[in-house]
């Protein structure tokens, strides 16, 4: 975003790639994602799933989620291979 | 008004094939098409430009008006210089594309050949169509002649590309009275356009990919209020571009155009408001009145879109009775579109007029000498008794 509201540029075009990094989506989230990773087999579906690319991937392991920008869908824990169904969808904690 | 430059090389012509002319003079980049009646000969001629390679045109056949906006306005946001021509119920089913085009800056130049809008489906000529878009954030420039509709479909190009503007704007003529007529007029050369016209140099491209970025995203609270007031500030420095531009083709080409037309306004003590082709027949009656020496006079807006009102304001100041003739319908039982904005126009001046609204011509109803005479007569009792008859009124019926 531009520094201040009058240097907006004309028609709304973002002038840059990648700026949906710095939009945080994470405040939209009902419901948290958290993973078992006792059941998890990391065969990351859920990292291919995710529409918010809020799957944190690190050494070819599935380590959790990137809270700023999930935004709580439940996608990944549908996705999650019936046999092992890792995710669960649970209140955020107030 | 013509000088001999203006009076060179006389065509008879067509006004659809004249703007056809114009287009294929401007050669855009992108044309996205889907012909609807009267405006259908504008596409006609300008495919075959494009078929014999006259034009460098990419033309994109369409299934709708719908997917023509929306191909044009991805064209534009891809840096391209993006013409189409439309009618009636295709402007109408543009609509939600209008309000995208003018949000996005988008310098998108059409030619809307106006027609009723159905129901009763109806092919001829009322201005329902553009008088709908009047709000869509569109420069709105009305055509009397053919002449008038193809010098403004060139400079409408420079207009919109105009970087204190960046909006979308609408070229209209009366259909089939002005589309379909063959009128005696001047085309300019092609260098002559070109050169006019110049290079588009779009500020942004979506090709761009050096520099990526992204057109039509979401905005909040935080931020759409913002580039509506933005949008709002481009469409009123629009006004000063088009008095500009103007002056700019008068000077080339000797043809002079305005903002409006004021025709024997500077004694004149009634008036009849009007846009597009009928402005000739009220001509011919003002001077038929003037002869019998009544005080009468004719303002024609050549500019809908902004709203040329002080202009307006100034031409009537010294009027006592004024008629607004709108060849549309608000459907508000309180007169036609043009009647609200040239009467609110009115407000603040010194000696405010009566103004009434007289709604002519819907569906391509004629609109005759004597029609006018009957509004002039109304508007003379209105001045000798102080009172007027009615404030709004189908006349024509
Ligand atoms: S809940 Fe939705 S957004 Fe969050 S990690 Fe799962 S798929 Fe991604
Ligand atoms: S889909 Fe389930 S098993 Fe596969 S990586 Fe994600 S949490 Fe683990």
């Amino acid at each position: 975003m531009a520094e201040t509201k009058k240097d907006l540029p004309k028609g709304g075009v973002i002038e840059k790639g990648g700026t949906a990094h710095d939009y945080y989506t994470g405040g939209w989230r009902k419901l948290v994602p958290v993973v078992n990773k006792d059941k998890c087999t990391n065969c990351m579906i859920c990292w291919v799933m995710c529409p918010d690319s809020a799957v944190i991937v690190q050494d070819g392991k599935m380590i959790g989620f990137d809270l700023e920008h999930c935004k709580g869908c439940g996608i990944c824990a549908v996705e999650c291979p019936d046999k092992v169904k890792a995710i669960k969808m649970e209140e955020e904690a107030s | 008004m013509a000088t001999n430059t203006a009076m060179k090389k006389q065509t008879g012509l067509t006004g659809n094939s004249a703007i056809a002319i114009a287009m294929k003079q401007i050669n855009p980049d992108v044309c996205p098409a889907y012909p609807i009646t009267p405006s259908t000969a504008i596409i006609e001629d300008f495919s075959s430009y494009v078929a014999d390679g006259d034009v460098d045109t990419e033309l994109i056949t369409v299934e709708s008006e719908h997917s023509a906006m929306s191909a044009c306005i991805g064209a534009a946001a891809a840096g391209a210089r993006v013409m189409t021509a439309t009618s009636s119920q295709g402007l109408a089913l543009m609509w939600e594309m209008l309000y995208i085009a003018s949000g996005m800056r988008l310098p998108i130049v059409i030619t809307n050949v106006n027609r009723a809008l159905s129901a009763p489906i109806n092919i001829h000529c009322d201005h329902s169509d553009s008088m709908g878009a009047r709000d869509a954030g569109w420069v709105q420039l009305y055509s009397e002649t053919v002449q008038e509709a193809y010098d403004n479909l060139i400079m409408a190009v420079r207009i919109a590309e105009n970087e204190k503007v960046l909006l979308p704007v609408m070229v209209c003529l009366d259909g089939f009275i002005t589309s379909h007529a063959i009128e005696n007029i001047t085309l300019l050369d092609k260098a002559e356009v070109q050169s006019f016209i110049g290079e588009y140099k779009p500020e942004r491209s979506l090709l761009d990919i050096d520099h990526p970025s992204t057109f039509g995203a979401m905005t909040l609270q935080d931020a759409y209020m913002t580039f509506k007031h933005q949008q709002s500030e481009a469409m009123t420095r629009a006004k000063d571009v088009v008095s500009s531009v103007s002056a700019e083709f008068a000077k080339k080409f000797g043809r002079n155009y305005g903002l409006i037309d004021a025709y024997r306004l500077e004694d004149a003590e009634i008036a009849i408001v009007i846009l597009n082709s009928a402005a000739g027949t009220t001509k011919v009656v003002v001077d038929e009145l003037r002869k019998q020496g009544k005080k009468a006079g004719m303002l024609r807006l050549r500019l809908f879109r902004p709203l040329p009102h002080k202009e307006i304001a100034d031409a009537l100041k010294n009027c006592k009775a004024v008629a607004v003739l709108d060849r549309a319908d608000s459907m508000n039982d309180f007169g036609g579109p043009l009647f609200n904005e040239v009467r609110s126009a009115l407000y603040d001046g010194e000696t405010r007029p009566k103004v009434i609204s007289r709604i002519y011509g819907l569906g391509g109803r004629d609109y005759k000498i004597k029609d006018a005479t009957d509004v002039f007569d109304e508007l003379s009792a209105a001045v000798k008794t102080g009172k007027t008859d009615t404030l709004t009124k189908y006349i024509t019926l």
